[in-house]
């Protein structure tokens, strides 16, 4: 029963996760680019959004400084990445580790906390009577929302088209006269300003940001991105697969409020989440060693001749 | 329409991996010349091309400039260039997007050059468009335009890959051995197809092979190259007369070494 009770409280934090899974999405998938930068931006959004509205700002401002600050993060990563040329998982961890400090800076100690402070989810307590879990689905809904659609049109446009097309094949968009550097460091904006935003609302819900809040975002991304696609198949068009993203981190929170009810203790969840990522990703490399398998997936794989 | 002067090329340059590829190389295509171009392993066909669209940059050397259509792109960057010029590659691979729809691939092409925008990255007249130059090539490939490239064969994306590259008239077409990775009927098809878009839209082309029959039976001029030089130029009606013996012959005169290319000799 008390695991049922816990499902309303996954879902809405699946949902408030998952605008950073939809960055994570962006960098991953979409430019190919394996982005350790979210570890640092997710906990500097909510260091930012905490310590703004501290200060007085107003919350719903708050995340949007979250945003713009996420979006310098990437802007960080790209130009190690673009303009010194380091490599790209090399620059997101430089990027990361040193947001650690930043953080530290920006909290002025390792947390802190919203206690008895407005956000913008006691607002919709307040303002519509409900409890802070439906105050949270509500919120993390329509942002997700925006989100969705905000990535479905960009990447419909020229720049978008531009910039999936990086991620697929770098020499072809150079000889159509594309700056590659440009579409990179645009991604990684676009998708540190998701996860920092995301990281805002997480602390702005959660009433407090702690500068540990970031460490393995990356991974409860994939882990989540990783969930959406199994189950969803990459189907129909790029709504649904935006979608299907959103699902993952949904389900992603109820598998860990599972596990936790059936006593897993929580400092395990990190190595669980891990776990879940290294098999998902190991699947496509295990099916081609199995005899029979091996065949059907060459097959598919085999362009149709002419 | 391409004139290269004085131009080098060392790879590794200061250590003991140093080489030079290309030396003092020197060429001029008027508008409308398609020119093939054959030569051993390692004679710098390739590198010329990829000089010639930026992959790399050449060697820093007082003097040297690439002009294209006039314009001096010798510091440009590959992207900047790239509204200047159309290219296919070896590797059908390197053409195309693979996850991206056949559709979308063509509106990248056609956008070659272009400023992208926040515009919508494809259009319904657009579409219109890509439909009827599909049909050209004859493979049915406007009845899937929203197939992704990667389920098509390598003659089949090269074919694409040709189209992309001419979708938007380029002053000059790079085909680096764009036929070299099909079978040799594939290959024979991609090659009429080239000859046929070269001659409809009258482009000045350069066209490496391996392939001395094709190099002799395709364009107007003949260029061999041979340890980063060209050693023999040869256009208009000689051309016409030459056979795979002549140039063989050729090249051991102008070398002073035999022709060494299991590949060329087999073809």
């Amino acid at each position: 029963m008390s695991f049922l009770l816990s499902i309303p409280g996954a879902i809405a934090q699946g949902i408030l996760w998952s605008i950073m899974t939809l960055g994570v999405y962006l960098t991953f998938r979409l430019l190919n680019f394996a982005d350790m930068t979210v570890d640092g931006s997710f906990a500097t959004g909510g260091a930012i959004a905490a310590v703004a509205i501290i200060r007085g700002i107003d919350p719903l401002l708050a995340l949007l400084l979250a945003l713009l600050v996420g979006a310098v993060c990437g802007a960080a990563t790209g130009f190690l990445n673009t303009e010194l040329g380091i490599p790209a998982l090399l620059s997101g961890i430089l990027t990361e580790i040193a947001l650690y400090s930043v953080n530290i800076h920006i909290l002025g100690g390792p947390n802190v906390s919203l206690l008895n402070v407005g956000t913008v989810f006691t607002r919709v307590t307040s303002a519509l009577g409900c409890s802070a879990t439906v105050a949270n689905v509500l919120i993390g809904l329509i942002c997700t929302a925006v989100a969705v659609v905000v990535m479905y049109w960009f990447f419909g446009t020229e720049i978008g088209c531009a910039i999936r097309a990086t991620g697929n094949n770098e020499y072809m968009v150079r000889a159509f006269g594309v700056n590659t550097k440009s579409m990179t460091m645009i991604g990684l904006i676009l998708s540190n300003a998701f996860v920092a935003f995301s990281g805002g609302l997480v602390a702005e819900s959660q009433g407090y940001a702690d500068v540990g809040m970031g460490i393995g975002t990356i991974v409860i991304g994939l882990a989540s991105l990783i969930i959406g696609e199994v189950l969803f198949g990459s189907r129909f068009n790029f709504a649904y697969k935006l979608c299907s993203v959103v699902v993952g981190s949904v389900i992603y929170r109820i598998i860990i409020a599972a596990v936790l009810y059936f006593g897993l203790p929580a400092s395990d969840l990190k190595l669980l989440t891990a776990i879940i990522v290294a098999i998902a990703l190991a699947v496509p490399t295990l099916m081609k060693r199995i005899p029979g398998k091996a065949t059907v997936l060459d097959e598919q794989k085999t362009p149709v001749s002419k | 329409m391409l004139t290269i002067q004085h131009v080098y090329k060392t790879f590794n340059q200061g250590t003991v991996n140093e080489k030079k590829v290309i030396s003092n190389l020197n060429l001029h295509l008027a508008p409308g010349d398609f020119a093939t171009i054959i030569g051993g392993n390692g004679a710098g066909k390739s590198t010329m091309l990829n000089l010639i669209a930026g992959v790399f940059p050449c060697d820093n050397v007082a003097g040297s400039s690439i002009l294209l259509d006039g314009v001096n792109v010798t510091r440009q960057p590959e992207y900047k260039r790239a509204q200047l010029l159309g290219r296919v590659f070896q590797d059908p691979m390197m053409g195309t997007a693979a996850d991206m729809e056949i559709q979308e691939n063509l509106a990248m092409a056609y956008r070659r050059g272009k400023r992208r925008s926040l515009r919508w990255g494809i259009t319904k007249q657009e579409k219109r468009i890509f439909h009827e130059k599909l049909k050209t090539l004859g493979l049915g490939l406007e009845t899937c335009m929203t197939m992704k490239v990667g389920l098509l064969s390598g003659g089949q994306r090269q074919a694409l890959t040709l189209l992309m590259a001419t979708l938007k008239q380029p002053k000059l077409l790079l085909l680096d051995e764009h036929t070299a990775a099909l079978d040799p009927k594939t290959a024979q098809n991609i090659l009429s197809l080239t000859d046929e878009i070269v001659t409809r839209e009258s482009l000045t082309a350069l066209m490496v092979t391996h392939n001395m029959r094709d190099a002799i039976r395709y364009g107007n001029r003949l260029i061999m190259m041979n340890e980063g030089k060209i050693i023999l130029d040869i256009s208009g009606e000689d051309k016409k007369r030459l056979s795979v013996e002549d140039l063989l012959e050729k090249f051991g005169s102008a070398s002073g070494s035999e022709l060494v290319n299991d590949r060329m000799l087999l073809n």
